[in-house]
Parts: C-alpha cells; sequence; structure tokens
C-alpha cells in the first residue's frame, strides 16, 4: 500500500522558487488578426506567488496549453512578457528556464529501473552519487515507490508509471516551477482521489510554485489554492474555489462550475433593479445602467426554493438522483434547473419560486455589474 | 413488444463471459445496464442486437424466437462509445444514410432528417463534415443516425463515455426525452451510476458477467436487494462497515461508533453500507450520529465536497453539499444519516434499507 499517509520527511536543501508574472499576453497562430477570434491568448495578466498551487482550468479550445507552453518556452507569446522573480524570461528557450513538466502520460525509460528512472535527471546535471542517492530514495519514499526502486519500470501499472514521471518531475530541487498537464488521464478513477490527495500533500510539503493545467473542476478545485479559469482565450475569473462557486464573475464560471451549471436567463434592469418575467427581482446591489447588449440574471439551482408567491414556473421533468432532485422547469423566459432536497414534495404542474438573494446576480454582456 | 433474453449464456473457449440470464424488456421503456468495464454490458447488447450469438439460451422478440437472426434482418440501431460517422458525408447525408439504404423517398428523408436533427440541436450543420464539428455534435450526429429509422431497438453503448464532463452532463438530460414519445426498447449501458439515475427507468446492474439485479431504477438504488447490487450502483464507493446489534443499539466492530434505531431485525453481526451524501459536515434528517474523523483529502466539485478521511482502522468517504476546504490531517467531525443506512446480513442479503 502506498497509501499511509503522514510519514514526515525531513526536506533540508529545497531552493526557494521563482514567482511568476505574466503581463498582457496575448498570441496568436496566424499572421494577420483581424478579430477577437484570431487570438488564441488575449491579454492574460497574472501575478503567481513563489510557493503557491495554481490550477488553469478550461475546455479544450479555451487557450490554457497555449499559454502553458508560452511559459515554459515552447512558444514565443506574439505580445507580452513573461517574468521569473522580476527576471523577463520571455526570449530564454525552454531549457533555460529550468522548468519541470509532467504530462498527461508517462515518460519514463521503460528498460531503467525505477531508481534510475528518478536519478536521470539528477545524473544529467552532474550531481554527485551520494546526492543522487539521498534525492532518490527521498522522492521514492514520498511516492511510496521504495519496495519497487529496483524493478525494473517496464512491469508497473499504468499509474505506477505515472508516478515516477511525477517523481522526475518532482525530484529535481533547482527548478523555478513544477507544471503539471492533465496529469491524472491515465489513471483509473478509483485512484484518482489517492494521487490528487499526494499531489496536495507533495505540495505542502515541498512548497514549491506549482501549476496544474486541466479540463476537469473537480481536479483544479482539489488542488489549486487559487484557480483561473480560462474561456475562449481569456481570463474569465481567478479565484478560490468558494469564490468561483459562491460569486461567478462571468456566465461562463457560472456555467462551468457547478454540476447542474447556473441558470443564465435574460432580464431587464430598470432603475437600478432587475426586471424578470414581469417582476422585481432583490438584488445585493443598485445596478449602474450602461449601454450592454444584453443583460442576464444569473441563480444557481442550489439557491431556489419553492415559495407561495414569486415567479410563476411550469414543471417539465423531476429526475431522483437518490441524493437529491434535479426539477427541469420553464417560464417564458426560458427553462430554469432547480437543485432539491430528495425529501421535497415536487408540485406536480406549476409552481411559484423565489430566488436567494445573496446569490442573485446580473451580468452585463456576461461580466458581472457590481 | 417486448425483448426477452431466455438462460442466455455466452461462453469464449472455457471462460464464460455471461453466465445464465434472463431479462425481460418491455415496450416503451429505457434499460440501464449499469456496471463496470468487463461487466458484460456490451456482450449483452451485441447479443440483443444479434451482432453475437450466445453459447445457449434464447431471445424472443415479441413473440418470435429471434436467436441467430442477423442484426441485418433485425430493425435496431446501435450508438457506441466512439464517434462513429461517415467522415466524407455531410451531417445530413450521416443522418439519411439508413433511410436511403431502405429506400425511403427523398422528401420524406429531408423531413425525417430535419425533424431528427432538430431535437438533437444540429440544424445548423446539416451541410457539415464530421470533422468540423465538436465531439459532442459528433455524438448527436451518431444519436441522430440511431433516432431517425423508426428501430424497435435502440441500443446505446456507453454514448457519452468520451465526452468532457459538461457536454455529458447536457446530453445526459436530454437523452431521456428524446426517447418519450417513441414506440421503441431504449437499451443503455454505463459504468456511471448518476447516468443511471438521471435516465431513471429501469436498471440492471451487472458484476462480472451476471445480472446482479433488474428493476425500476430508484427502487434497485432505494432497495439493493444485496450487498454486491449495492456496490455497484454506488459512485463514490459505498462505505461499508461490520456492526453488531444488541437491543436498540448498533455499534461498529471497532466501538468507534454507536447509534439507536428501531429497525426490526434479529441482534446479531451485520455489516452497513451507507453511501457518501450519508455522511455529511452538518447533520441532515432527524437521527443522526457523529463520526470523528482525520481527513485524507477534501475533493471540490464546484458544488459539493468530497470528504475522505479515516476513522482509525477505516477509511470513509462523505459527500457534502458547497464548497468544505478541509487540511490534510485535520481532524474533523462528521454526520451520519441514521435513517439512510442499509443493513445487509452475514451472506450479504438486505434485511433493511433504514
Amino acid at each position: 500500500m502506498w497509501m499511509s499517509f503522514y510519514i514526515l520527511i525531513q526536506i533540508t536543501d529545497w531552493y526557494p522558487m521563482a514567482k511568476i508574472t505574466l503581463k498582457d499576453l496575448s498570441h496568436s497562430y496566424l499572421s494577420k488578426q483581424s478579430s477577437d477570434a484570431d487570438w488564441a491568448l488575449r491579454g492574460v495578466d497574472i501575478d503567481w506567488k513563489d510557493g503557491g498551487a495554481y490550477a488553469l482550468l478550461g475546455p479544450s479550445g479555451c487557450g490554457k496549453t497555449t499559454l502553458l507552453n508560452i511559459i515554459s518556452g515552447l512558444l514565443k507569446p506574439t505580445k507580452g512578457e513573461i517574468l521569473f522573480d522580476d527576471k523577463n524570461v520571455t526570449a530564454l528557450n525552454p531549457v533555460e528556464r529550468d522548468i519541470a513538466q509532467i504530462f498527461q502520460f508517462p515518460v519514463i525509460y521503460d528498460t531503467m529501473t525505477v531508481y534510475d528512472n528518478l536519478a536521470f535527471p539528477l545524473k544529467n546535471r552532474g550531481l554527485s552519487k551520494t546526492e543522487i542517492d539521498s534525492k532518490v530514495k527521498e522522492i521514492g519514499e514520498m511516492l511510496e515507490l521504495t519496495s519497487t526502486l529496483n524493478n525494473k519500470a517496464a512491469g508497473l501499472t499504468a499509474d505506477g508509471k505515472q508516478k515516477i514521471s511525477l517523481g522526475r518531475g518532482l525530484v529535481r530541487s533547482d527548478v523555478n516551477v513544477i507544471m503539471f498537464d492533465e496529469p491524472l488521464t491515465v489513471i483509473d478513477p478509483h485512484l484518482k482521489w489517492v494521487l490528487r490527495s499526494k499531489l496536495k500533500e507533495l505540495h505542502q510539503k515541498i512548497n514549491r510554485t506549482m501549476i496544474y493545467v486541466t479540463h476537469d473542476q473537480i481536479e483544479a478545485l482539489t488542488f489549486a489554492d487559487e484557480v483561473v479559469v480560462m474561456h475562449e482565450g481569456q481570463i474569465v475569473q481567478t479565484g478560490t474555489p468558494v469564490e468561483l462557486f459562491e460569486k461567478p464573475k462571468h456566465t461562463f464560471v457560472g456555467h462551468f462550475i457547478g454540476s447542474p451549471g447556473m441558470n443564465i436567463l435574460p432580464c431587464e434592469i430598470e432603475n437600478g433593479q432587475i426586471n424578470f418575467e414581469g417582476k422585481i427581482i432583490p438584488n445585493n446591489n443598485s445596478i449602474k445602467k450602461i449601454n450592454y447588449n444584453k443583460t442576464q440574471l444569473g441563480i444557481r439551482p442550489e439557491f431556489i426554493k419553492f415559495s407561495n408567491d414569486g415567479i410563476k414556473v411550469k414543471i417539465k421533468r423531476v429526475s431522483d438522483t437518490g441524493r437529491h432532485k434535479v426539477i427541469d422547469t420553464e417560464c417564458s423566459s426560458g427553462s430554469i434547473k432547480i437543485l432539491a432536497n430528495s425529501s421535497t414534495e415536487i408540485p406536480s404542474d406549476s409552481a411559484h419560486i423565489t430566488f436567494e438573494q445573496k446569490y442573485t446576480y446580473v451580468y452585463g454582456d456576461d461580466w458581472i455589474i457590481e | 413488444m417486448s425483448l426477452e433474453l431466455k438462460n442466455v449464456e455466452k461462453k469464449v473457449g472455457i471462460e464464460t463471459h455471461i453466465y445464465s440470464t434472463n431479462l425481460k424488456l418491455e415496450k416503451n421503456t429505457i434499460n440501464v445496464l449499469l456496471g463496470s468495464t468487463l461487466a458484460g454490458k456490451t456482450t449483452l447488447m451485441q447479443i440483443m442486437a444479434g451482432l453475437d450469438k450466445p453459447t445457449s439460451g434464447e431471445i424472443w422478440f415479441n413473440d418470435e424466437n429471434v436467436t441467430g437472426k442477423e442484426v441485418q434482418k433485425r430493425n435496431c440501431s446501435m450508438v457506441y462509445q466512439q464517434f462513429i460517422n461517415y467522415p466524407n458525408f455531410t451531417v445530413f447525408e450521416n443522418i439519411a444514410s439508413p433511410l436511403k439504404i431502405t429506400g425511403v423517398k427523398p422528401d420524406e428523408i429531408k423531413e425525417r432528417v430535419g425533424k431528427v436533427a432538430e431535437l438533437l440541436k444540429l440544424s445548423a450543420m446539416l451541410n457539415k463534415k464530421p470533422d468540423e464539428l465538436s465531439g459532442g455534435q459528433q455524438q448527436r450526429t451518431a444519436l441522430a443516425r440511431a433516432l431517425v429509422k423508426d428501430s424497435d431497438l435502440i441500443l446505446l453503448d456507453e454514448p457519452l463515455a468520451n465526452l468532457d464532463f459538461k457536454l455529458r452532463e447536457e446530453l445526459r438530460e436530454e437523452l431521456p426525452k428524446l426517447f418519450e414519445d417513441r414506440d421503441c426498447i431504449v437499451v443503455y449501458a454505463t459504468t456511471e451510476p448518476l447516468d443511471a439515475l438521471m435516465i431513471g427507468g429501469n436498471t440492471a446492474t451487472l458484476l462480472e458477467g451476471n445480472v446482479i439485479q433488474y428493476g425500476k431504477t430508484l427502487n434497485v438504488y432505494k432497495k439493493p436487494e444485496n450487498l454486491t447490487s449495492a456496490k455497484v450502483f454506488s459512485d463514490p464507493p459505498m462505505n461499508i462497515a461490520e456492526i453488531s446489534k444488541s437491543g436498540e443499539i448498533f455499534k461498529l466492530k471497532d466501538n468507534s461508533v454507536q447509534w439507536k434505531s428501531n429497525v426490526q431485525i434479529k441482534d446479531g453481526n451485520y455489516k452497513i453500507g451507507i453511501r457518501p451524501h450519508n455522511i455529511t459536515t452538518y447533520k441532515e434528517g432527524d437521527n443522526s450520529v457523529e463520526i470523528n474523523g482525520k481527513v485524507l483529502i477534501s475533493e471540490l466539485s464546484g458544488s459539493e465536497s468530497l470528504i475522505h478521511f479515516t476513522n482509525g482502522k477505516l477509511n470513509w468517504v462523505s459527500l457534502s453539499n458547497g464548497i468544505q476546504q478541509k487540511n490534510i490531517g485535520e481532524n474533523t467531525k462528521l454526520f451520519m444519516n441514521v435513517d439512510e443506512f442499509l443493513y445487509f446480513d452475514t451472506n450479504n442479503r438486505l434485511v433493511s434499507n433504514g
């Protein structure tokens, strides 16, 4: 079992890592750009503190891989700068940037032993035999590979191999940042939580800047202290898991985070108030009327209640997941999803609903109005 | 209309892939085959479709024995996990292909393709080629092709497995609606309990070539006949612990947790099954008992939190609403909803569901 948790390991010589600053980064794969859609990445500004755990989250095509490749130096951005500890590294190649990267699929030498696989990056950097030995053993113990150190890597399971890849990324103490690119893709679903906890534990122990790229909300929110959500080449919100759930700054975050996602419904703004379905909806602050192309109300299914008055809806379908009921309703502005406790009695035909004021937001052209 | 498997068995060499199975699927029903990989879902579907023959046993469709009748002569459609479309056909031609083969007139083809495309939100894409579509749209096209002809039997083999999370969520909700007004039998194979619950209908739990239980989906979920069926139908995995009962006092084997219940079973040793959502960071239900644990990790999904913890020898999984961040190694108190416990006897048969 490699799941015994509370082994304390003395870590003596981890170097301080770098803080990372991205300044107004934009990238296009085209030679000429005429519209926003021609940019794979637009105006990205990020400040990542030394030693933090961060995630880049978004669906395929959102620009997260482009951003990852720019940070690692595989791609030169069309515009903007990358700084490691305030030093401009935009022109440096990947090797000069000293980055450890862990990919989707295990990258290891099958014919070597587990020990030699872990030792390889250190040998390349000319460390002494004793230094290598102590590092390999240390990382081997952290990943609970000690008993297999002398085995050939070829015989290991997919998750065993991926653990070696992780080990190879973590064994060097001279890197500026460790980047993970969907590292748990090949892991059996039932084992994922074990590796997730291992990664989180490792971050807490070695305190190095780590960037985790994924399309999976569980991976991102579980690993990172701060999550960067990307959509169509832009950062739409940077925040803690609680912030992303409780106060999405962009309709995409509301939709993407949470299951089912936020209800986004067309509404009008009149005298600083929300008018939805002919009713004034209580909201947290007075809304400034600016000329938006569209204004929308956002409310998560968790924060809608059945009531005696309020918005009138038709009940379309109720799915009982055993844990809660997902209720599909419809009003003239569109469909609204409600999440209710499994024991809740659901009216059979039509009902009235109200929105919890604290979690009711208004969006102007998809961005939150505050 | 009904599809019936009578003592169907499938052997390959000395290995048994399907043990003797009896299953009767009725007209206008959606039937979920739920089980992990290698449970026998695909083999069963191929036997139902006529793509594969059982080693012994019979398949009856309505009142006809169709065992050995080729797939071409049966009126059935199948959708696979991989998006299978003709790459050089447009979306329209892809959807129309089964109708063309059977000689339906062009006007009717146009009408039927248009209708099903609208249902699956493909109307704007009819002139595109599959490689111009997203994964979700490609799978919708494959679904549309299965729906466009009036099949008696529609088989869906993990159709959402290759889609990313959000698309899966969306299509999972739409699927049952697609079949609401159709005169056919739908069979849907999946490894995910939540798929079965969202789809509703009937569910058969499968393990290693055996159908463990078949019935109304929610009933199989709430009253699993035995521990195996309960485990197959639980994700995250069900928490299972050995307990003893004496009078109205129940306790875990290691004495760490004790509770009262008026569940009517004899004194003695049992196992309890507790679904993760019945262990929460807050009290739920009228009758709850505390459990203390050390956090292994708190996994956050966006709107809920899975906290893995240990209370000595046993590892537990809990599922709470909202974002509940806990540090690894932190001591924490959780609440178990006693009214939702499942009790199994020493032979793993359900004796009470709370």
